[in-house]
């Protein structure tokens, strides 16, 4: 069973606020949405391997070569905030 | 058809007359397809090529993308809040596969949020209507290029399908849809939503257009580390029938759940399939049950990753004065994402949290080793060499009907999501209608045999009249 | 001093900075001298939609690496995403290693405190993506808001993880050294480049909850972080405070460590193969790479005390970084090897660290010449001090200074040193008034008989030297 205080803490994992009204909501889909997934539980996939992707390739590199950057104003265009060439960020603490 | 519009060109008719007439459709359409238009650049575009014609397999083509796959210069947005006004500096793999071909770009259309949802209602512009029925939901998540196409309002579009994002609003708009295999159409440019899952794709009126805009996007890029190598020459390949061929009717997409008119249309089709050559028999997915809990489960895990990257510093939304970077970031994604991303970015964090990994995506991911199994066998030599199914179990529902309840949306998707967590292609077309409402047929094929899945659906497609009915929306 | 209740393990973060471009892009690795955001790419950027492409020749150097530091290199290798948020980290996730670490198990050979040899254990060499760079306005828990530098964001790193085998700030300090000298003899690495390799350590006393300190940048700073921590570690025991779990920072400018998370708000990092890239088999080049595996830092040191007959500590020194090792090999070819050794071993680098300067700023070539005269007796070891000097401070290319020159313009050689020594027992000999005068306590009669040497030896003579000499004599004279 999720609750509120699950909610919680995975909204500051997930880094998204949720007020006081969607932790309900949330609350009540999270539990049936979860509850749907946990008929995977009637399987026994014990000596099933995960696939992690569907086409079989390994090994796939680029050579080491230098390719074209953005310009500063390229990189920076799309910046809510910039100050200098630098992206402009939050205090840290 | 692209072949008319392509030939119409070739005799001399002028690019800009096709373009412009498609921009006062638009303008002039409720239906809500587009959220970006690039009426400028497309004319220009236009009366460039009028004045000196370049070549290529979509010379002069005019093409609607979806809003998550990166154009430079173009807005991309994802229909989100988060992402409005973000302008890619870049183009996608296959936009530049367009270009090179000759393709003229008209617009981004409308999806559901970060390709989140089947109805195309979870945009934050709104949703799209169907061209049938504008009461309807057109399908999501690729909704607005999927009614565009229906509705005249551009010749073909691109969508992208991580669990029926192409297939489901194609059957729900009477087009066709085309998911490829996974790792033949390069992802580079497309905004991820489940990344070991999702393609681009065309929709289009005829199965034809679809193999030609596929000989344009598939192909090796070096660019996407999980792209392959493609064989091509799709649209060359594309008549000689189904005889001989043995489809498979897999026992598990019929039955309870299914609209019975869907059922009947999708028999009908198989019969008339029948009756140009091929064989069926009935083929077993046994765990097709399972499908749609590992299918939510790993994207939704895959998701939270993908776009936790949105957080308002390099691109997108900031909002008023910056606090501490943790609660501005919680801040900008609280009032960025709508409920539906929210709910799939809040569940694939907590399916990938410590403690949880085993039990969610890790299972999952053992579940969809066992879906794969199941195509696998039932597309093995000797067994049958294309699956046919309906696409969606019902036709197109109302907008509101089912968005409040999660999980009776996520079970549209039954059909659908096993083909991507097998990466098989699959294609929807039309076989009929259910009140008025259009009805796919789902055809898939074996890993990397599009030419079959194509070769299938165009037959069928010359033998019934489907795909040339026009819904009543069209301005 | 080592200290048997301190227990400490390093996070070395090492940036592959002599590839050509970033791990997963194209861009140029060669930002250093650049402006903020000028070599970034839509890639490195994060921007939604792109895609990573493993660097093959990244692969190679982290491989090269990991057998270096006596790794096993795993067969099959993977990259993982580590889920964070930091306003560095442009995709909100890192690209790194998790399960199926390049390298495992390995350990190299450090100086212990005692001055026996002590093996270190390597837990891990894994690779990843370099974070960008923020600015802080001010300092990191006071500034108003911080800026953020893309252009390091995407190097390729290597992360090699220790035990908590390191007994003391200075046996830090000492795996570190050890660790730059393998990485350069690699040719995987440039110690110089700023940012080159940032650590992160363990600190604990026994029966205390560990720090984590973070963000140290030099090898001296180690050592200065982890003293700060073990001595405020110890001073919060006195107190009765237990030390908690938690991350701090060291605040290079302060010289101190600062709190920035407690255990509480630990991180879940919800690590899962990325689904962007395919899995690496490289058990196949694991032999190759091997095979082109240069000598490493022990083994020439072996190597020199056997070929060239010179004494272990010379050898460890010289070995000690590979571009005095290669310096001394070229002169050993063609000067006595353990005078070589001796003055490159005992002066040279003395003369170099104390000037923070590089070896580039000297030549084998004046070093044979200046080792030549030496051993012909043409010149003192202070005069071959002097000529060493004189080069390193000159004017613009040093090592195009000949020695020779400065040995005639400085009057260095050995005989005419003899001849200013003869001139200077002449004078004062034959100055009785002057030298009767200065032992009065007339200082200034001296320069009387500077005069008289400065006269015969017709002005070669240095005239602070030749004072200086005078003085020695009349002072050795008067103890007589």
């Amino acid at each position: 069973m999720i609750t509120g205080e699950d909610v919680d803490h995975i909204s500051w994992l997930a880094s998204i606020k949720v007020s006081e009204v969607e932790r309900e909501g949330f609350v009540a889909s999270f539990n049936s949405v979860l509850d749907y997934f946990h008929q995977l539980d009637e399987l026994d996939t014990e000596d099933v391997e995960p696939t992690y992707r569907v086409v079989d390739l390994t090994n796939v590199f680029r050579e080491d070569v230098v390719g074209e950057s953005l310009s500063s104003e390229e990189a920076l265009s799309n910046a809510p905030r910039t100050e200098n060439g630098y992206f402009k960020s939050p205090r840290i603490v | 058809m692209l072949r008319m519009l392509k030939e119409r060109l070739e005799a001399g008719a002028s690019a800009e007359e096709e373009v412009s007439a498609l921009f006062s459709k638009i303008n002039k359409s409720r239906l809500n397809a587009y959220n970006v238009l690039s009426e400028e650049a497309a004319l220009e575009r236009a009366r460039e090529y009028d004045r000196s014609p370049w070549g290529g397999l979509l010379a002069g083509v005019p093409i609607a993308i979806k809003s998550s796959i990166s154009t430079k210069g173009i807005e991309t947005n994802c229909s989100s809040r988060i992402l409005t006004g973000y302008i890619p500096p870049y183009d996608a793999t296959v936009i530049e596969r367009l270009k090179e071909e000759g393709a003229i770009i008209i617009g981004k259309t409308n999806m559901d949020e970060f390709a989140m949802g089947t109805s195309t209602e979870t945009s934050c512009f709104g949703p799209t209507k169907n061209p049938w029925d504008a009461d309807r939901v057109p399908g999501g998540s690729s909704g607005g290029s999927a009614a565009a196409v229906a509705a005249g309002e551009a010749p073909c579009a691109l969508g992208s399908d991580t669990g029926g994002s192409i297939r489901c609003p194609a059957s729900f708009c009477g087009i066709v849809g085309l998911k490829p295999t996974y790792g033949l159409v390069s992802r580079y440019g497309l905004v991820s939503y489940a990344n070991s899952l999702e393609q681009i794709g065309p929709l289009t009126l005829s199965v034809e257009d679809a193999a030609l805009v596929l000989d344009v996007i598939a192909g090796h890029d070096p660019r996407d580390s999980t792209s392959a190598r493609s064989e091509g020459g799709y649209f060359a390949r594309i008549e000689g029938g189904v005889d001989g061929l043995t489809l498979g009717v897999p026992q598990e997409y019929f039955g309870e759940g299914v609209d019975p008119l869907v059922e009947k249309a999708v028999w009908d089709a198989i019969s008339k399939l029948e009756g140009l050559g091929a064989s069926w028999k009935k083929v077993s997915l046994p765990h097709t049950r399972y499908a749609l809990a590992a299918y939510y489960i790993i994207a939704m895990s895959e998701a939270s990753s993908n776009l936790a990257r949105f957080d308002g510093l390099r691109y997108g939304l900031r909002l008023g004065a910056d606090q501490d970077w943790h609660t501005t970031f919680s801040d900008i994604r609280a009032a960025g994402f709508g409920p539906e991303v929210k709910r799939r970015i809040l569940l694939g964090t907590y399916a990938l949290s410590a403690g949880y990994y085993g039990r969610y995506y890790l299972k999952a991911l053992k579940v969809r080793t066992l879906i794969k199994q199941d195509f696998e066998r039932a597309l093995s030599a000797g067994g049958a060499d294309l699956l046919v199914t309906p696409t969606m179990p019902f036709p197109a529902f109302r907008i509101g009907e089912r968005i409040e309840d999660p999980l009776s949306l996520y079970m549209a998707d039954v059909f659908t999501v096993p083909i991507n967590l097998a990466g098989v292609p699959a294609i929807s077309v039309p076989c009929g209608f259910a009140d008025g409402l259009p009805i796919g047929l789902q055809i898939i094929g074996r890993h990397f045999d599009e030419a079959a899945v194509l070769r299938a659906a165009k037959a069928y497609e010359g033998a019934t009249p489907y795909h040339e009915a026009v819904p009543k929306e069209v301005v | 001093m080592a200290e048997k209740d301190v227990i400490i393990g390093l996070e070395v973060h090492v940036q592959l900075n002599k590839l050509n471009s970033k791990l997963f892009c194209g861009c140029s690795t060669d930002y250093h001298d650049s402006p903020p955001n000028t070599h970034t790419c839509p890639v490195c950027l994060g921007l939604p939609g792109t895609l990573p492409v493993v660097n093959k020749r990244a692969v190679e150097y982290a491989i090269r690496v990991a057998l270096a530091l006596n790794c096993a290199i795993q067969g099959e290798t993977l990259f993982y995403r580590k889920n964070y948020y930091y306003p560095d980290l442009p995709k909100a996730f890192q690209i790194t290693q998790y399960d199926f670490p390049l390298g495992l198990g390995g350990s190299i050979l450090i100086k212990g405190e005692d001055g026996e040899e002590r093996r270190i254990r390597i837990t891990r060499v894994h690779m990843e993506e370099d974070p960008g760079r923020l600015v802080h306005a001010g300092t990191i828990d006071r500034a108003k808001y911080s800026m953020v530098d893309y252009n390091r964001c995407g190097m390729a790193l290597l992360e090699v993880v220790t035990e908590p085998d390191l007994r003391s700030p200075k046996e830090a300090r000492s795996f570190l050294d050890k660790l730059r000298n393998i990485l350069e003899y690699l040719d995987v690495f440039d110690g110089n480049l700023e940012g080159a390799m940032r650590i992160d350590s363990n600190i604990s006393l026994v029966g205390g909850e560990r720090a984590e300190v973070k963000n140290i940048s030099s090898h001296k700073g180690v050592e200065k972080a982890l003293a700060y921590e073990i001595t405020r570690q110890r001073s919060a025991r006195r107190r009765g405070v237990a030390q908690v779990q938690e991350t701090r920072h060291y605040d290079e400018l302060r010289g101190i460590t600062v709190t920035i998370r407690t255990k509480e708000e630990a991180h879940d990092y919800r690590y899962f193969p990325e689904p962007d890239l395919v899995p690496m088999r490289i058990a196949d080049w694991v032999p190759r790479v091997e095979a082109k595996l240069p000598e490493l830092p022990d083994a020439k040191r072996e190597r020199f005390v056997a070929e060239y007959g010179i004494a272990d500590d010379h050898a460890k020194s010289l070995t000690s970084e590979i571009r005095v090792a290669n310096f001394y090999e070229v002169v050993a070819e063609r000067a006595p090897p353990r005078l070589a050794a001796a003055w490159i071993a005992d002066v040279l680098k003395g003369e170099l660290n104390y000037r923070d300067v590089t070896i580039e700023r000297f030549s084998p070539d004046q070093m044979v010449v200046i080792l030549d005269l030496i051993e012909g007796g043409k010149i003192t070891e202070k005069g071959a001090v002097e000529v060493i000097r004189t080069i390193l401070d000159g004017p613009g290319e040093t090592t195009e200074a000949d020695p020779a020159a400065i040995v005639a313009t400085k009057g260095l050689s050995r005989v005419e040193d003899d001849a200013v020594m003869a001139a200077v027992r002449a004078a004062v000999e034959e100055s009785s008034q002057a030298v009767a005068d200065y032992r009065a306590g007339n200082e200034k009669a001296i320069n009387f008989i500077v005069g008289v040497v400065m006269k015969k030896t017709r002005g070669r003579a240095d005239p602070g030297e030749a004072n200086r000499l005078v003085r020695e004599a009349l002072e050795g004279a008067g103890r007589a």
